[in-house]
């Protein structure tokens, strides 16, 4: 028996254009919400208004990383490869993020730290966990059969995982520059409900766009397959 | 189709190989990569730690600060509660550098008893206050900005 084709599943359920108005208009909701609310922070002035996306990156970095692990491991188990192809979405979108928490970082280090890179822990971790995604994604167009690319790339997402919890301790596990979690006690409450709220709308936004890219790739996949089937006579197909 | 028993075979292999993988990045990165040394740390390695490439951290002693602007000489003490190590660093401190501030420098311990820093970081803590009245934080901000702008 070969694994499933697209045409037994039918056309991907679309993603709703409701959540994805709901995501962006929550998003310049939540952003204008943090930064006309919250005070100037009494060491590092305005430049605490970061906090409200450079922490919200880095989270749905760490949850689309999530979605690649758990992705992987469902393709590997039952070699559906729909969960390969939401696999490859997620680390496209993650990627993104991953990207944007890095710059992002480093644009509040540089008056922060007096720095725009250091290679502690955290931030080489970081910088990995990117290259990680980076690889992924090129692993991906290099390997011609899609069974094969659906194992292989399975793989790497399954060990590239274990460099989110690494990420996420190194503060803990070794001396760094960067500063461990903040909690909300050290928190003050009007920097907690911005950094809360813009956590919810990164989310949304994130699962929008996962969802997107994963309806376009079955459409992909579907012309990969009928494209095949054409080369090799439609007797086979 | 591969069989049930394969793919547990295959998967017990991706969990040994995760295992291995953590293991090995985990217990190279602890022995090896230790960021900063502590003043205690640096001095404990007496003559051993002279005119070598480290990275120092703790807290600018407070009252050690001397701030030489025709000269842009930077002199302060970091001290970690039990040791304590004079640093001289050429150039303006970023904004945020003060007494009782967590820093990292780089730079080399000289023989003459004094870290000679190229690079001067400033730790931020994890905490966020709003500042308390009194305190003009807009005017905080536009210096800030102004002393980045270069």
């Amino acid at each position: 028996m070969s694994p499933a084709t697209p045409s037994q599943f039918g056309p991907p359920k679309p993603a709703p254009v409701w959540l994805g108005w709901g995501a962006f208009l929550f998003f310049l909701f939540t952003q204008v919400y943090a930064v006309a609310t919250s005070p100037a922070d009494a060491m590092m002035g305005h430049l605490q208004k970061m906090m409200y996306v450079h922490v919200p990156a880095a989270w749905v970095t760490f949850a689309a990383f999530g979605v690649v692990l758990v992705a992987s491991l469902h393709f590997l188990w039952k070699e559906d490869e729909r969960a390969d192809l939401l696999a490859a979405s997620a680390a496209e979108v993650g990627s993104l993020f991953c990207g944007l928490t890095l710059v992002l970082g480093m644009l509040w280090g540089r008056p922060t730290w007096g720095v725009w890179w250091s290679w502690d822990a955290r931030l080489t971790s970081t910088l990995v966990l990117f290259l990680i995604f980076v690889g992924y994604l090129s692993l991906r167009s290099f390997v011609e059969d899609p069974h094969r690319r659906g194992q292989w790339s399975a793989a790497v997402g399954i060990l590239g995982a274990i460099n989110v919890p690494i990420v996420w301790m190194s503060v803990r596990w070794w001396r760094t520059l960067h500063q461990i979690q903040s909690n909300p006690r050290g928190l003050s409450p009007e920097y907690l409900r911005g950094l809360l709220l813009n956590l919810a709308a990164f989310t949304l936004l994130t699962i929008w766009f996962i969802w997107r890219r994963y309806e376009a790739a079955r459409y992909e996949r579907a012309a990969e397959h009928a494209a095949q089937a054409a080369a090799l006579g439609d007797n086979n197909g | 189709m591969t069989s049930k028993r394969t793919k547990w075979g295959a998967l017990a292999a991706v969990g040994v190989l995760a295992v291995a993988f953590a293991w090995l990045i985990y217990g190279g990165l602890d022995s090896n990569v230790v960021y900063f040394l502590t003043p205690k740390e640096l001095l404990a390695k007496g003559t051993e730690g002279y005119d070598k490439p480290v990275r120092l951290g703790g807290q600018v002693k407070p009252g050690s600060v001397v701030w030489d602007e025709q000269k842009l000489d930077l002199r302060f003490a970091v001290t970690d509660g039990t040791g304590e190590i004079a640093v001289q660093s050429k150039g303006a401190p970023p904004q945020m550098f003060k007494d009782g501030q967590g820093v990292v420098v780089e730079g080399r311990y000289g023989r003459d008893g004094v870290f000679k820093s190229t690079s001067l970081m400033v730790k931020h803590s994890n905490e966020y206050k709003a500042p308390t009245k009194g305190e003009r934080p807009s005017e905080m901000y536009k210096s800030l900005m102004k002393s980045t702008g270069t």
